[in-house]
This record gives C-alpha cells, structure tokens and sequence, in this order.
C-alpha cells in the first residue's frame, strides 16, 4: 500500500455514471506515486519526530490511510438501516481471520445495546430442570475455542439472475470468519436434562425483533456452541454482545444474536424466519424449507473490482477465499480463461473444518484480457456448480443459497468487472 | 516404566479436544445458573406454534383490525398491505410464486396464520415491538388475512382458538432440503481442461445495471 490509497482509490471510481473506471495503471504511468520530500533520498517527518506515546490510543485503530476498507451498504436494497445489511470488505483483507470491526452486519431491529448485567439466557421446556444463567454463570462454564465461517444465506443472492454488483464486498461480502470462544450447547442441555421426545429447539433474541429459528436436536447436540468472544475479545454489540449462538456451517441466520431463550420441544416452530423468509423457492412454485446447510463456494478477492491490478503484467498473486458448511476445503481451482481450463490454487494457512480457508494462484499475466474464476470442493466431494448448473436445478427466484462461481473480467488496464459468461 | 505410564494423562491433554469431547458428566456444573421461576418462563415464552400451542388469550375481528392496522402499520405497510415505498408488502401476490416475479405474501406464500400471530406478537411495529396488546394482534392479524383473501367474511374473528386450524392456500407449497439427491451432481469430479464448447464469452456485465454503491456513498467511517 502507498501512503495515498484513498486518491488513488477515487481515480478508480469516478467514472461516466459512477461506474468503475480504471486510472491508468501506476507501474506504467513511470512517475513514482506519492511525495517526494518523503523519500529517498530525502528523510520523512515521521523519521525526525516523535509520534503519539503509548496508551494515546487506548483502543488501537487501522492507520488513517486505511479509512476506505469498512464495511459498506447497498442502501438501495432496504427501506431501514435497521433492517438491513453491511458488507465485510473481503477484497481488502487477506489471511482467513476476519478483523472484529470488519465482520458484515445483518439486523432485523438494529443493534440491540444490551446490558451484560441485565443478560439473562433461559433454557426451559422438555427439560427436567428449566435454567436460567447470567452472563457471570455462562462464563464460568468450561470452553472451547473454534474458528468457524458465519455466511448470510443470502450472500450472493443479488447475482441469481445475472452479474448486478460490482465488488466482491457486495457479490460475496455476508461472510466473515472469526475465533469464538463459548461452551458447547450441548453441556447446557445436559445441566437442564433433555426429556425423550426433546428433538427441536428454538433460539431467540433479546433484541427489539425478538429473532427466532428452531434448530434440530441433533445439530444442537453436535457442534453448536453460546459464544461470548470473537477472536479473544467480547463479541462486538453488532455481532450479538452479550451472547450468541454459533452454528457452524449452517446459514448466519440461524445464528441468533443477543441469545436470550432457548425452548426445547418436539417440533420445529416454523416462524417468520424460517417460513416467509429462509425458504428457497424454486421455479415450480415450490419451496425448499430447513436449507440449513452452506453449500461450498470460494470467489477471488484480489483481482476483484474493487482491487484491481496495479502493475502491467508480469508476476501477479491472486488470491481468494473458500469455504463449506458441509467440513474442510479439500481443494480450489482456477480458471484464467472462463471455466474451459483449470489448475490447482494453493491453500495457504489452516485448512480448519467449516472456516474461510485462503488460497493463493501465483502467475505470470501478459497483460491481455482475463476471465477469472475459482471453484471449490470440499472434503464430502461436493464441487461448487457453475451459476448455470445452479440454475438449471433451482430456477432463479431462490434468494437464498447462492454459491455459483463467480467470474470477474481482467482488462489490459488492470480494471476488472463483475461478468458472467457463456 | 512407571515414568511412560505417569506421562499417558499428560499426552492426552496435549491434544486440542474437539468441542464436542466435553460433556456434562466431566465436569460438576452443578450451582452454576439457577432455576428458571414459572413467573420468568411465562413473561419471556412468547412463541406460537402451528397448531395454536402457545398463543395468547385473546381475540379480534377483521373490522376492528383495518382501524388498528391503519393507525399503527399503515405508514409502512400501506392501508391495504401494498407496502408503502420499499417497505415490505403484506398482501397481494397470489398466484405468482411460479412466475417471473413471485410475490411472497401471507396469503401468497405463509403456511400457517400461527406465524402472523407469533411475528407481530413478537417485533410490530417496527420500533415498537411488544407494545400491543393481544386482542390488536389477533385483529390486526385477522385484517391482514382479510387482505390476503385467506378469509373472506369481514366479520371474520381471530383468536387464541382458531389460530391454529385457519387454512392457509400455500400450507403445502414447501418440501423438505433435498440438495443431496436432488443435487447429486455437483458431488462429481470436475472438468480440468478443455471444458466447454469453444472460448468463453461474456453474457452479461454488471456495469450494464450500474446499482453498485459510489466509494463516498455515506457509509460508515472507522472513527
Ligand atoms: C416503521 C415501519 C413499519 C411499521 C410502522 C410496521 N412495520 Fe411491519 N415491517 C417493517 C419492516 C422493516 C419489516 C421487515 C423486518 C425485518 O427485516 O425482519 C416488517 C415486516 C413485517 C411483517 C413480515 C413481512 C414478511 O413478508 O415477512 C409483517 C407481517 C408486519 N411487518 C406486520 C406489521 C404490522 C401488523 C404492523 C403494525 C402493528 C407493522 N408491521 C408496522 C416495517 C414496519
């Protein structure tokens, strides 16, 4: 990064109509970016003075010139800014760690500013003993610490009829991966004794849309996790402060933050979110309900529209995400041309079960066109379809469960443009 | 000998345990967390089921509904639930699911009218959530099946009674997750090379819509 992303950025998007137009790539323009009285062989001010001392910054931030990677909205898509989404800025960050301020956000009542004192979680129904635990119980129970990927199941949804989106924070940014720290669900259903015929639950939210989703026993008693930490650090009030359900693999839906009640019954609810929204309709008119599962997708984040290359051909990394909510990515492949031809990305870092997993394809671009794009598998043998073979099963009025590759077009100057092809 | 025996416990910790090895019975939880009173379960458990288990005492008629609805929902939802600006739409869309532009409404798409009790009950108005009282949910309700045209009559009475037996006209318009079979082909080895017929072209770009937020849209800043 030079010191002047945020111009360089603009040179980017100011364009006829606001599109996305390439400035001249800064390798070829010959002039070095920047200013000249801070480098060699002069000596910057930052090399002469003394800087902010410690604890100035109580809680760190990203440096001034990073401003422009935040999460961002689409404030056409929603009448409310409550009852709305932002977008992790996933074209700008690399590794497989989401960053806490960074993780998109999905309310249906804003953010609920919940005093942890005031928290309570109740657990009751065909239980033997119906519970109730403050934030200090929870947090006296043991734990354990997993990364895990949290998807929208309608990240993408904008791209079921066509490229419409130019960014991968918009075609693919309702997905982060953070560390949770939490105990396993399953100990606070053995503390409160299951009654033989306990086979759904129903979690719900303490905030002002009072969220809930049932979730079969079976998936509860599994991997599902009440988490109190993202990545170390209390959960983020946008992200379910004080508490929060973690589904692994399972639509972020689901997820239900600011977990104040788990019912435990014999059937499942069929509430709002899990009937009029959270059901994929197909093109008979008919819909698939309990898609519970994130089927495995990946998508380049660099090159991407939003980060395009900067330099003429030559050595260029691009590099993605991948994902599956059915276990580990068991590989990526790439395509320079479109889909016709294909070669093996390299995974880099852990490989965790049902986490964003970071692949790198290093190359040697000439300079022409490009027709980007990664595929997925998983460890079930589950391959990421095209969005035509996505199409033909489900139609295109599904909303939900988006996870078509994606193809981003490379132009000679470096700009790339969401596409999709033959 | 003895040593290697004293180090198995020690090896065994060393492991990471996958969340799920930890169960109740390792551990004494007991004193952590109290019961829940019968007074606490009662104010918190809102939730309806299908078939009407859980719904409040109360009632209400479609005519008493319209003046409520108008008065507390209209502004977003439009006096006949056509939703005003891009607020959502509550009635109409029947008929459509299967079309270009499916309209997913209580009387279009919800399968039981349970739902509409539990939703309302729980988060309307927006802004406002659990403020009405139970006989204005069940005839706001009833006015919204009303407009859906799931009851038909006017003088239609909604109640903690009948909740859970109204027929709704799309009850049997969902099938369970069946992307395993009927998606079974995507569990097969992918092409490597080759693939396709002739060289890919481009069928649609994105700048051709040009819906993607400008970069100094007012969005949120990090300070
Ligand atoms: C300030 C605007 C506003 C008002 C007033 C309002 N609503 Fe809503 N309504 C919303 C929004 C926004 C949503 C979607 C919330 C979400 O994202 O979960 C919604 C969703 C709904 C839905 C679910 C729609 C669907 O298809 O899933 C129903 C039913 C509903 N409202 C009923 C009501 C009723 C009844 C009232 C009056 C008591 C009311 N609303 C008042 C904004 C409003």
């Amino acid at each position: 990064m030079t010191d002047t992303p945020i111009p360089n950025r603009r040179r980017f998007l100011i364009g006829a109509g606001g599109a996305l137009v390439a400035a001249p790539a800064l390798a070829n323009s010959g002039a070095s970016p920047g200013n000249p009285a801070n480098q060699p062989p002069k000596v910057p001010e930052w090399s002469q003075f003394l800087g902010d001392g410690v604890a100035v910054r109580a809680y760190g931030k990203p440096s001034e010139h990073e401003a422009h990677v935040i999460r961002r909205d689409v404030q056409w898509l929603t009448a409310s800014r409550e009852s709305s989404v932002s977008f992790t800025p996933i074209h700008a960050l690399d590794g497989s760690i989401t960053p806490n301020g960074l993780c998109f956000e999905r309310h249906h009542a804003g953010i609920a500013e919940v005093d942890p004192v005031d928290h309570r979680l109740m657990i009751h129904g065909l239980v033997d003993k119906p519970l109730i635990f403050t934030m200090e119980d929870l947090m006296r129970l043991p734990r354990v610490n997993v990364p895990y990927f949290c998807e929208c199941a309608a990240n993408s949804g904008m791209e079921w009829r066509g490229a419409q989106l130019n960014g991968a924070q918009f075609t693919h940014g309702m997905v982060h991966c953070v560390m949770y720290t939490g105990t396993p669900l399953r100990l606070l259903l053995e503390m409160a004794g299951l009654k033989p015929n306990a086979e759904w639950l129903l979690l719900e939210g303490a905030d002002a849309a009072a969220m809930t989703r049932s979730v079969p026993m079976q998936k509860a008693l599994d991997d599902v996790l009440i988490a109190w930490r993202m990545n170390g650090e209390m959960l983020r009030p946008e992200n379910g402060y004080p508490v929060r359900a973690v589904i692994p693999g399972w639509e972020a839906n689901m997820w239900v933050k600011w977990l104040r009640r788990i019912a435990v019954g014999d059937r499942p609810w069929y509430h709002r979110e899990e009937t009029s929204k959270y059901t994929d309709l197909m093109a008979d008119g008919n819909a698939r309900k309990f898609t519970f599962v994130m089927d495995a997708k990946s998508v380049i984040t660099s090159p991407s529209p939003q980060a395009p290359i900067n330099h003429a051909g030559g050595f260029t990394v691009l590099s993605g995400l991948a994902w599956s909510g059915r276990g580990r990515i068991a590989g990526v492949d790439v395509s320079l041309d479109g889909g016709r031809n294909w070669q093996h990305a390299r995974l880099d870092g852990p490989v965790w079960d049902k986490a964003l997993t970071r692949f790198y394809f290093e190359f040697d671009w000439d300079g022409r066109p490009l027709l980007l794009q990664s595929r997925a598998t998983d460890e079930t043998g589950y391959v990421q379809p095209t969005k035509d073979a996505l199409r033909a099963v489900r139609g295109e009025n599904s909303i939900y469960h988006q996870n078509g590759i994606q193809t981003w077009h490379v132009a000679p100057s470096g700009e790339v443009e969401n596409v999709e092809v033959s | 000998m003895s040593r290697f025996r004293n180090l198995l416990p020690l090896v065994g910790l060393c492991v990471a345990a996958p969340a799920l090895a930890l169960d109740a019975t390792m551990f004494d939880l007991s004193g952590i967390g109290r019961e829940a009173t019968a007074e606490e379960i009662a104010g918190w458990a809102i939730d309806i089921l299908p078939d009407g288990t859980g719904a409040p005492e109360g009632r209400g008629t479609v005519a008493e509904g319209e003046d409520l609805f108008v008065m507390y929902c209209a502004v977003c939802h439009g006096d006949f639930g056509e939703g005003a600006g891009r607020w959502p739409q509550l009635a109409g869309g029947t008929g459509s699911l299967a079309s270009h532009d499916p309209i997913k409404t209580v009387g279009s798409y919800w399968p039981y009218a349970s739902i509409l009790v539990d939703y309302i009950n729980r988060s309307m108005p927006f802004g406002y959530a659990q403020s009405l009282t139970p006989d204005e949910v069940y005839a706001i309700s009833a006015y919204i099946l009303w407009l859906g045209d799931v009851v038909l009559d006017d003088d239609f009475e909604l109640s903690h009674e009948n909740v859970g037996r109204i027929e709704m006209p799309n009850a049997g318009g969902f099938f369970p997750d069946d992307r395993e079979t009927a998606e079974s082909h995507f569990w097969e080895a992918p092409c490597m090379s080759d693939c396709g017929a002739g060289a890919a072209q481009i069928t649609m770009r994105a700048v051709v819509l040009d819906v993607t937020p400008e970069d100094d849209s007012p969005g949120a800043r990090i300070d």
